[in-house]
């Protein structure tokens, strides 16, 4: 449609009336799409969210390198892999939890049947556009809920060409229309206009402070997230060869674009040189003291992060820095000697450029770690290598992250891709990140239950509910357009009418029925 | 009632019009519209009640949609009717959108009226003078209009009342879904239109039969006679496409709009003219003069409501609308057997049917004391208007079923005697 016909003379297009005439339509539309999704069982859920899925997989590597393209962050191939793992494993991680049926419980004589949040407005990143959009696309189709993606305009292309497919894939299989949509046009104002809407049941937020901040002051349930900026503590009795590998690998993965990678790596000084041997042979590249400061210019403006360097190569922003690095460097490392407000490199970094801080003890280290995430980060995640199960529950048990990794990648780990934890694009800070999820955001988090509760009286019996579902009447029948040629035909036979009293009146007494039906109604009126 | 309200109806009948004053009454619905908002309207009593009639389509998109009344208020800044006889910016950018969506790719002018009547004597004209001819075709029960052409091709009972009907022979109505009666009024080849509502309305929605109108539209052709749509209650989404005739497979000679475009803001109606049957704009343009018709402020309106309307998330909303309503109201049909007996549908346009001669009035009356305002169809009162509006929420959809149920139950037991409750 072209805008200019219609708005060649006045434009209002850029007014509160607009915009919330937009939010009103996608959310209206949304909440009928949500009105049939419920009526639907769980086989042709299950259908709908294995074709989004098998759609997500199959685009998966052709998004990376638009994603790629479009943002000028990370690394097509890391994002394929992110890609993928927010389609096929993320169905199968849930696969046996459901989501559409009641439950019963006959020991606490409570039955509770899942009720969908209706319609979830999702923010996604430009970060990992297509992954957290596959991740939040698919939670919602398991949970049978109707979502509005609002893409970070610098990923909008991809993101609009992802969903539409997404969207596409849904609807063949089955999927009530408009069950999934995305803003084609997002801006500030706009995004506010869907955020304060009533007609928004969560929003799902996952982005810039600011972003998830104005989530929360909606009005509206929300979901969001705070930022990361991880911690990771090499004890003295780590296996300090695979911990550097791990670190490395995390690190370089994307780009160091997924909020959960390390961003201080913290140790002690008896084994701070074997670890720095091992980083270096793991592919990370130590700076001198010159060359920190040279990246501490760059990475770090007054007004904040160089956003030019978020999921750049090690070897880019080094080349950009005036640094001379090997060509298969695969991060940078950034020795510091404070933590904290004073040392900017310090915070967290969506870039392979690791501060490296060697603390006096053991003690210092955690009290360090604590202090990386005061910095920013709260809630989020740590990671830690040592052997020592002692060492590990002292260290997560101080630090104010609610999930910490051990021995293991924590871009990859925190996130549930390299361990059992499941598998998210939004990581729940919780209350120590003014959040309200501090567990890693899944199906679970978009549903309520309604719940039957029995008297808790033993004399009393519980109910037999075994059997008794609720009706899933799943899509609605299609209204016939009577006289057009091929559309539906009346769903059940219309009983003959029995001939009406007055039917075989003339005209001629027409009149004078009109006047008696109308004194029939004056009558009835004052009854 | 309030006192107010007792008094204002007063008034009403010695300075407006003391017999439709009264009718309302006599019908059991007192009603006096005040504030209005979305599907809404609040009775000056302070009743709410879920608007399903509409007018028509006027309030399609609601009442008072927030960005029509955001674009009427811009506008303001800058336009106000215009000046009918010069070339205007507002007039020519609507007629511009309108051929851009237009039924057909013929379609070229378009003329302007202040309302639909005055829109469809524009349309009988242009046919007129584009064919030299004078006889005009319509449907038995069909409605135009009241204005001088467009009454006569209706019922006349509006046209006798005023002495107005057709004397010359010049106005021919036939049954409508009656081929051969078409043809046999079309053979002389003196006809220069038929003018066709594609779902005629006030008639209450009785249902072209498949391959009815394009028959005619075929006939028209056969007999050098064009074809008029009018489109005022069936264009603009309310079947799922933007006009009714195309849904029928007919492109019309020319096509009216009215109601609906003026997204009830600013009053409007257009006639879309064929190149074919436009002649008279070059031979004569100021043929026909109106100085309010295609008034610049509602240009403006009516192009914002184009826009609206064509947005995608329209078509789906109709479409779920029509089929949710639809299924709620199978479910309530085979309640009352005996007394609801048929859903005449085509989208959001719907028609209601009940086994009694009047049986829509007592239906409309239990929907007015239970919240929902719908109204009999004029020419066949055992049809109840049905008209939700494109956007109606969910919600209010659910809450109009809820409603109906209890209405028609109510107005079944009045007008058969109750039958199952045995209290
Ligand atoms: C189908 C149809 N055509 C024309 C008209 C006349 O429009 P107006 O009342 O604006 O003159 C109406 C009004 O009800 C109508 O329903």
């Amino acid at each position: 449609m072209d805008q200019a016909l219609y708005n060649s003379l006045v434009d209002i297009s850029d007014s509160p009336a607009a915009r919330a005439g937009k939010a009103d339509l996608m959310l209206d539309r949304a909440r009928w799409a949500a009105t049939v999704f419920d009526r639907y069982d769980r086989a042709a859920t299950m259908a709908i969210v294995d074709a989004v899925a098998e759609a997500a997989h199959a685009m998966a590597g052709e998004m990376a390198t638009k994603a790629v393209e479009e943002t000028g962050f990370g690394v097509a191939e890391h994002k394929k892999l992110k890609n993928e793992l927010t389609a096929r494993p993320l169905v199968e991680h849930y696969r046996d939890q459901d989501f559409v049926n009641s439950r019963i419980d006959d020991a606490r004589k409570i039955v509770e049947i899942p009720r969908p949040a209706g319609v979830i407005f999702a923010l996604t990143p430009s970060t990992n556009p297509v992954a957290t959009l596959n991740y939040k696309i698919l939670l919602a189709m398991m949970t049978r809920n109707a979502i509005v993606i609002s893409p970070h305009p610098a990923a909008r292309a991809v993101s609009i060409e992802a969903a539409t497919a997404l969207a596409r894939a849904a609807e063949a299989a089955g999927a009530p229309s408009g069950a999934i949509q995305i803003l084609e046009t997002p801006s500030i104002p706009l995004v506010e206009a869907f955020m304060t809407s009533p007609k928004t049941n969560v929003i799902l937020a996952t982005g810039g402070t600011p972003m998830v901040r104005a989530a929360y002051s909606s009005s509206n349930p929300a979901i969001g997230v705070g930022p990361g900026n991880a911690p990771v503590f090499v004890d003295a009795t780590a296996d300090i060869g695979a911990a550097a590998q791990a670190i490395v690998a995390s690190k370089s993965f994307d780009n160091s674009i997924l909020c959960t990678n390390e961003s201080v790596l913290i140790t002690v000084p008896e084994v701070e040189n074997q670890l720095r041997m091992a980083l270096k042979s793991a592919g990370a590249y130590l700076c001198t003291d010159e060359e920190t400061a040279a990246l501490r210019r760059f990475l770090f403006h007054p007004r904040g992060f160089n956003v030019e360097a978020i999921g750049r190569d090690a070897t880019w922003i080094a080349q950009e820095c005036n640094i001379r690095v090997p060509a298969n460097t695969r991060i940078l490392v950034t020795p510091i000697t404070q933590i904290g407000v004073e040392e900017r490199l310090s915070k967290e970094k969506l870039c392979p450029v690791l501060a490296l801080h060697v603390a006096k003890t053991r003690t210092q280290a955690l009290s360090q770690a604590r202090a990386v995430l005061r910095l920013t980060g709260a809630g989020h995640s740590a990671a830690i290598h040592a052997r020592d199960e002692a060492v590990i529950m002292d260290y997560a048990a101080l630090v104010e992250a609610y999930r910490v990794v051990v021995n293991a990648p924590c871009s990859q780990g925190a996130a549930g891709f390299a361990t059992n934890l499941a598998p998210t694009f939004t990581i729940g800070t919780g209350f120590f990140g003014r959040s309200s999820i501090g567990e890693n955001v899944g199906p679970q988090h978009l549903v309520h239950w309604t719940r039957i509760a029995y008297n808790a009286d033993r004399k009393v019996p519980f109910g037999n509910f075994q059997g008794v579902g609720r009706a899933f009447r799943g899509q609605l029948p299609t209204a016939p357009a009577d006289g057009v040629p091929g559309t539906a035909p009346p769903r059940f036979a219309a009983p003959t009418p029995a001939p009406s009293a007055a039917s075989s009146l003339d005209a001629a007494t027409k009149d004078e029925l009109r006047r008696l039906i109308a004194a029939e109604l004056r009558d009835l009126l004052r009854k | 009632m309030s006192q107010a309200k007792t008094e204002f109806l007063e008034r009403s009948k010695t300075f407006w019009n003391p017999g439709k004053t009264q009718d309302w009454i006599d019908m059991g619905v007192d009603l006096v519209i005040d504030r209005r908002e979305g599907y809404h309207l609040y009775d000056m009593d302070g009743r709410r009640l879920i608007d399903l009639h509409l007018n028509g389509g006027t309030y399609n998109l609601g009442h008072r949609h927030p960005e029509l009344v955001e674009v009427l208020k811009a506008g303001t800044e800058r336009f106000d009717m215009g000046n009918h006889h010069f070339p205007a910016l507002a007039r020519t950018a609507l007629a511009e959108a309108l051929q851009a969506v237009a039924p057909g790719p013929n379609f070229k002018y378009t003329a302007y009226g202040s309302g639909g009547g005055e829109a469809i004597d524009i349309a009988l004209k242009t046919a007129r003078h584009a064919a030299q001819k004078k006889k005009i075709v319509s449907i038995v029960k069909a409605y135009h209009g009241h204005t001088g052409l467009a009454v006569k091709t209706g019922d006349d009972r509006f046209s006798k009342l005023f002495l107005s009907e057709d004397a010359q022979g010049e106005f021919v109505q036939v049954p409508f879904n009656d081929l051969n009666a078409m043809e046999d009024a079309l053979r002389g080849r003196d006809v220069a239109a038929v003018i066709m509502e594609t779902i005629p309305a006030t008639y209450g929605f009785p249902m072209p039969e498949v391959g009815y109108l394009p028959a005619v539209k075929k006939l028209c052709e056969k007999y050098d006679a064009f074809y008029i749509a009018d489109e005022v209650q069936t264009g603009l989404m309310r079947t799922g496409e933007m006009w009714g005739c195309t849904k029928y497979g007919v492109e019309p000679d020319i096509m009216v709009t009215g109601k609906g475009i003026s997204g009830g803001m600013y009053p409007i109606a257009c006639v879309l003219i064929s190149e074919r049957c436009g002649g008279w704009l070059s031979e004569d343009g100021f043929g026909h003069i109106s100085t309010m018709g295609g008034a610049e402020l509602g240009c403006i309106v009516a192009m914002k409501t184009l826009e609206i309307i064509q947005r995608p998330e329209v078509r789906t909303m109709v479409q779920y609308i029509g089929d949710y309503l639809r299924a709620g109201l199978d479910d309530i049909m085979v309640q009352f057997p005996d007394f609801f007996i048929g859903i005449r549908q085509h989208g959001v346009i719907m028609g209601l049917e009940f086994n009694h001669e009047q049986g829509a009035k007592p239906v409309m009356k239990h929907l007015y004391e239970n919240g929902v305002w719908a109204i009999f169809s004029t020419l066949d009162p055992r049809v109840l208007q049905f008209k939700p509006g494109l956007l109606l929420s969910q919600a209010d959809a659910e809450d109009v079923l809820r409603r109906v149920a209890i209405a028609v139950e109510l107005a079944r037991d009045e007008v058969m005697g109750s039958r199952r409750r045995t209290y």
